[in-house]
């Protein structure tokens, strides 16, 4: 694959340096195949600034007779801890169904059977247009709170029936990436792979998924990181998730000074773990990014 | 005479509105070295693929061997007619995730079922006869395009086929690595490969084919023994088009 680069700069003085900073960009992004992530040390510099100046400034504020701030947000974050386990939990549920279901249904829409074609093209679409927090809804209200499967009853509690809501949208992006990969490769590779009279399902699965796969790997960690943080939503139906237990503590210790401290916090928790996903899909993308 | 191993007897190829093949015939012997040369887009890359049943053909009739290609339907008879006949592409199409000896054993061991010690020491044997035998665990990626031509070639050859079709393989590469490519085609066509050859290199058609065959228009204007047609080609539009291109 040869990459001619992109002309950098402009003969318009006043837009140059915008202008040579997006140039760059664009010629990275073009050889990344993939927007760049974003998310940057200076931005964790940034955060951790912002909590302690929240943290400080609420300290100043607060009664003389309250114990301080940090203690306070450290008597908590054992609980807090628990909570974002389960968002972790959450995620890395419906991040399995979703990539499961996802890669089915983008297979589907490369069928060669117009019908599952169609089907698939509008399941992708209806679930990954539809706002994340009404297939949430939908899920809490429509799923029953048990199922009963050959006589045993199995009990669907609120959290199992809201990581079912997070993974619809999930396995609606990854249709779309299976489906983008897949139409990705070489007609070429199809052709000769029919020529030595492998059948359609073994070049799937032998010649062209296995190419896809590296092209596939960042753009899925990038939804998983969109996942995790958009695991938040779930408290919006009452699961018991770390905001869910956030908005209890701050309850319990009824002290509006509290309000910043602990929301910076629990942000911080989020990028401490969604950073390195960041970091390492950008460095998986530079490296698949020369090997075609 | 004996029969013919490829016999090719009137065929028309449309692609939607274009009628790329306008009746096409010819004959290749058990054996034989045939080089097909005429102007891009007059079908010869087509015919190709319609040899091997890549291509579906509107009319007329093909037969490879004992197979009617037009008529066969059923997978196992596709992949019998892929067994006699293999085909080497423009741009290679090695799998850039399999290694060199993997490329090569894969067709017979997923296709054709065959024992993979059995394949493994075929494709070692093949790198070698293409004269990379070091470059059994290289990757796509790794080798030159002149290299990979040449694997694509031992990943044909280790089908065993009975035919095998080049179709403008030397086009892509840079002029240092054609000559090893060329040369490995050569000593298929000494070793009696039957060859059916598209391309554009005329000094190296001149020498190997037993006959050419020159194509405009989707019909065949021109064929003949390599001497006489090259010296003395009878048909206006041939001698334009080797004035050009000699």
């Amino acid at each position: 694959m040869s990459l001619r680069p992109l002309p950098v700069g402009t003969d318009l003085p006043v837009l140059l340096p915008p202008a040579t900073a997006l140039a760059k960009r664009a010629a990275q992004e073009r050889l990344l195949g993939n927007p760049i992530a974003t998310l940057d040390p200076r931005h964790a510099a940034l955060l951790f600034a912002a909590f302690v100046c929240a943290a400080a400034y609420a300290q100043a504020q607060a009664p003389v007779s309250q114990p301080p701030i940090i203690d306070t947000i450290w008597k908590w974050t054992p609980l807090l801890g628990t909570g974002f386990a389960f968002n972790i939990a959450i995620s890395a549920l419906a991040m399995a169904i979703g990539t499961a279901f996802g890669t089915l249904l983008g297979l589907a829409q490369v069928s060669r059977k117009n019908a599952v074609r169609k089907v698939a093209w509008f399941v992708t679409n209806f679930f990954r247009n539809a706002p994340w927090l009404v297939l949430l809804f939908y899920c809490m209200f429509l799923l029953p709170f048990k199922v009963t499967i050959f006589g045993v009853s199995v009990p669907l509690p609120d959290w199992v029936k809201a990581t079912f809501g997070l993974s619809l949208p999930v396995m609606a992006n990854m249709s779309e990436i299976v489906r983008g990969a897949v139409q990705s490769i070489p007609s070429g590779q199809w052709e000769s792979a029919a020529s030595f009279a492998f059948t359609r399902r073994q070049t799937l699965w032998m010649i062209i998924l296995p190419q896809c796969i590296k092209r596939m790997l960042p753009p899925w960690m990038n939804l998983y990181s969109i996942l995790t943080v958009g695991t938040v939503l779930v408290s919006v139906v009452g699961v018991s998730e770390v905001m869910t237990l956030t908005g209890d503590v701050l309850a319990s210790e009824n002290r509006a000074d509290l309000l910043m401290p602990f929301y910076f916090y629990i942000l911080a928790w989020f990028f401490l773990y969604c950073y390195p996903i960041a970091r390492w899909t950008v460095h998986l993308e530079r490296r698949y990014a020369v090997n075609f | 005479m004996q029969q013919p191993i490829v016999s090719v007897k009137d065929i028309h190829k449309s692609f939607g509105a274009v009628e790329v093949l306008k009746g096409i015939s010819f004959d290749v012997a058990n054996g034989e070295v045939i080089c097909i040369i005429g102007p891009s887009g007059s079908g010869k890359s087509t015919i190709l693929r319609c040899i091997n049943g890549l291509l579906p053909i509107d009319r007329g009739s093909i037969r490879v061997a004992n197979f009617q290609v037009e008529k066969l339907t059923a997978d196992r008879d596709i992949i019998a007619l892929r067994k006699e006949v293999s085909i080497v592409f423009q741009q290679y199409n090695l799998y850039p995730h399999k290694s060199a000896l993997a490329n090569i054993m894969m067709a017979p061991v997923h296709v054709l079922k065959e024992d993979p010690r059995e394949v493994e020491a075929r494709a070692i044997a093949l790198l070698a006869k293409v004269r990379l035998q070091d470059k059994a665990e290289s990757y796509p990626g790794e080798l030159s395009g002149g290299q990979q031509q040449r694997v694509a070639i031992a990943r044909a050859l280790a089908m065993r086929p009975e035919i095998i079709l080049f179709d403008e393989v030397t086009a892509a590469l840079d002029p240092e690595t054609v000559g090893d490519v060329l040369l490995t085609i050569r000593e298929l066509a000494e070793e009696g490969m039957t060859c059916i050859l598209v391309t554009h290199e005329m000094g190296f058609a001149r020498e190997v084919a037993d006959r050419m065959y020159f194509t405009d228009g989707g019909v065949i204007v021109e064929r003949g023994a390599p001497a006489e047609f090259f010296s003395n080609p009878r048909h206006e539009r041939t001698k334009a088009f080797l004035s050009k291109i000699l």
